[in-house]
């Protein structure tokens, strides 16, 4: 399942998306859901492997026919516990934490620092830099330029450091809820 | 205006609603009736469509309209909001977009209940979601009733009564008849025609200085009699402690608000992984940031081509300030150029409040359906009966809306996004952050945390300035103003995160470890994510 994650990342971020897509779309998890496709706005791009897994998993209000017995859902918890205890995805929550704490603190402050500033010492926002342009209009593009750094960083984290481990994670715990509501 | 611009706006504007209403009726043509077709679209767009579409739900006429208005008007504060719409979408793309894709299925309430005792939940998270939806909703539709006043020249009440009923009566046949299908393509529709009238101002604002920014701010502040002080902070909010304070209260709850708001978080849901998510998060921040740096130079145009003057005298709030830009790039009144650009930005704002209200009102009436319908009839309901009361629910919030649009009709269309906002980010940002991050977090927590903040966020706006005890409040003629800010965001959004772990640390439940790990693993990872 890591051949799309495995393979060299050309594109923008969208076309990773829809490749990733593309690349999971026959697996054998599909069958169940692919007789909905018949409709004029799908699209084989936006085709989600994610989306029959709905049928599979053990998503507790998915539908009536999902609603086994306390044992299935007992034992389908279990295997919850054991992935949350796994080393493999405490280093995938590690990651996104170490990434996303500090992330939003810097940007949280940083707009809260700019919006204080503006509205109790404007007199220093006012100070000319350049021509018309003053501290208060660069920390405003600053403020624009920032939020396209701090989302290419994010997206590039995530792809780098968590999709391919994320997805191994998916898969062994999908496969692990079937074999207990397989077995019971 | 003459009658030319009206006849000319008024044919643009129907044929968007005929395109729009072919969209949804040939949507609906094959539509199954699932729940997972009605509300998610089938979860089969791709990053790059619900990107536009999410941008298209976000950039409301308060941005296109209003926020360059307050440019024009007030120089450098009105930018200050615009800083404030964007990076709360960093919020959004960093700790909502991916996990709630992986932990719900269609409405907040779906991410919040899983851990915890569902019904109460539910019921808190509907009703705070179903307020925010209605409070955005009747600004849109105040909105759709004073554009209509002043750009079709129609001032007269019953025009206006009959804007805001022609407004709910549209946007109820394309939610309950074509679901988040039609509506996604809608936004979709309106994104790109918003994004390309507003490419095609800004390059003719800087064709009109020759590419020097520098020039236009320069013209600009001369022209606004207000000097170098229009470049800076201050004009608006520079007042008195109250007025500054008043403003960083609605800094704040622009900022965390994006992320609670329903109809933004039910957008995640129309594709299909938390990669996709991610991906159509990033689509938006690009289209609205790219969309909001125009504003700045529409507003700033606007206030050096047109004059602060002439736009208040047109609307004292400044909400007409991009027409008239239009109008005199176009070469004036009396001008074909002038006469079609005009009637062109005017049929642009009117789809954007058209498409806009589709999405809000087609979050609410899941909110309604899916959990509070769901959660006070304690009835198995089947999907495809779930989905008959969203149709109903979206025809009674139309209805509702529409009553409200008309006895708001004099509040301030900025006010009602403002506190919309504001509410949301007090709460259904701290439920929903507990939920997601917080192993301890418990059933009461949760229910205080939506009731701890939405009833003092709603409190604080009745004990207001806004209600009474000012010349400008609803009631000028009674006075129980305790509270001195308009927006309560700085109290009730503390108080929102305040009450969750309040909630948290005085009940006796026992976290369930088992669903919290559930709950961890699907949002890191997407295991059986819907």
């Amino acid at each position: 399942m890591q051949s799309s994650n495995g393979r060299p990342r050309g594109g923008g971020d969208g076309a990773d998306g829809s490749a990733e897509h593309r690349d999971h779309a026959p697996s054998p998890a599909e069958a169940p859901g692919s007789a909905r496709y018949d409709d004029p706005w799908y699209d084989a791009l936006a085709s989600g492997w994610g989306e029959s897994d709905g049928v599979g998993g053990p998503v507790p209000e998915a539908g009536p026919e999902l609603r086994a017995s306390e044992d299935e859902a007992a034992a389908a918890a279990d295997v919850y516990l054991e992935v949350q205890r796994s080393a493999a995805f405490q280093e995938v929550r590690s990651r996104y934490l170490r990434f996303v704490v500090p992330g939003v603190a810097a940007f949280l402050a940083w707009y809260m620092g700019y919006l204080v500033t503006a509205t109790t010492v404007p007199g220093l926002m006012a100070h000319p830099v350049a021509g018309a342009v003053n501290v208060a209009m660069l920390a405003g593009l600053g403020q624009f330029l920032t939020t396209f750094l701090f989302a290419w960083a994010y997206a590039r984290h995530a792809r780098l450091r968590r999709d391919r481990a994320a997805l191994e994670l998916r898969w062994n715990t999908q496969e692990l809820t079937r074999g207990v509501r397989g077995g019971a | 205006m003459t009658g030319s611009h009206q006849t000319l706006a008024f044919s643009l504007f129907s044929v968007f609603v005929a395109i729009t209403l072919a969209i949804t009726t040939w949507v609906s043509r094959n539509r199954q009736g699932s729940a997972e077709e009605f509300y998610a679209g089938g979860r089969l767009f791709s990053p790059m469509e619900n990107g536009f579409a999410i941008a298209g739900d976000y950039m409301s006429a308060a941005s296109f309209l209003g926020v360059t208005g307050l440019i024009a008007l007030f120089g450098y504060d009105g930018l200050l909001y615009v800083v404030g719409f964007l990076v709360a979408w960093l919020l959004v793309l960093f700790l909502v977009a991916e996990l709630v894709r992986n932990c719900g299925r269609f409405t907040l309430a779906d991410v919040v209940a899983a851990r915890m005792n569902e019904r109460p939940v539910r019921i808190a998270a509907g009703t705070s979601s179903v307020t925010v939806s209605v409070l955005y909703l009747v600004a849109q539709m105040v909105g759709a009733g004073s554009l209509v006043a002043l750009l079709l020249g129609g001032t007269s009440a019953a025009a206006r009564a009959w804007t805001v009923i022609g407004v709910g009566a549209l946007m109820v046949i394309y939610v309950s008849l074509g679901g988040m299908r039609a509506t996604t393509w809608i936004q979709i529709v309106k994104a790109v025609l918003l994004l390309s009238g507003t490419v095609a101002l800004t390059v003719l604002v800087l064709l009109r200085f020759h590419g020097d920014f520098d020039r236009l701010l320069l013209t600009a502040a001369e022209r606004s009699g207000h000097g170098d002080a229009f470049l800076a902070p201050g004009l608006k909010y520079g007042g008195d402690w109250t007025a500054r304070f008043d403003f960083i209260s609605l800094g704040l709850a622009l900022v965390l608000g994006t992320a609670g708001l329903p109809h933004i978080l039910s957008r995640f849901y129309t594709v299909p992984t938390a990669r996709a998510a991610r991906c159509s998060a990033l689509w938006s921040i690009g289209l609205i940031g790219g969309f909001y740096l125009m504003t700045i130079i529409l507003g700033f145009g606007a206030a050096a081509i047109v004059g602060p003057d002439a736009v208040r005298g047109s609307n004292a709030a400044g909400n007409t300030a991009v027409p008239l830009l239009a109008l005199a790039l176009g070469g004036g009144a009396n001008s074909t150029a002038g006469t079609v650009l005009f009637a062109v930005v005017a049929a642009i704002a009117f789809a954007t409040i058209l498409a806009v209200v589709a999405g809000i009102t087609l979050a609410s009436s899941a909110s309604v359906a899916h959990d509070l319908y769901a959660s006070l009839r304690r009835r198995h309901a089947k999907p495809r009966s779930e989905v008959a009361v969203a149709r109903v629910a979206s025809v009674g919030i139309g209805v509702v809306a529409i009553a409200l649009g008309l006895l708001a009709r004099d509040l301030n269309v900025a006010f009602l996004v403002g506190l919309a906002f504001a509410v949301a980010a007090s709460a259904n940002l701290p439920v929903l952050l507990y939920s997601l991050f917080w192993r301890g977090f418990t059933t009461r927590g949760a229910v205080w945390a939506v009731y701890g903040g939405l009833v003092p966020a709603l409190a604080l706006v009745v004990l207001s300035p806004v209600v009474s005890g000012s010349p400008e409040s609803l009631f000028p003629d009674v006075d129980f103003q305790y509270f001195p800010l308009q927006n309560p965001g700085l109290v009730s959004i503390p108080m929102g995160f305040l009450a969750g772990w309040l909630g948290t640390v005085t009940s006796d439940e026992i976290p369930d470890e088992a669903k919290h790990a559930e709950t961890e693993v699907r949002a890191l990872t997407g295991a059986g994510a819907a």
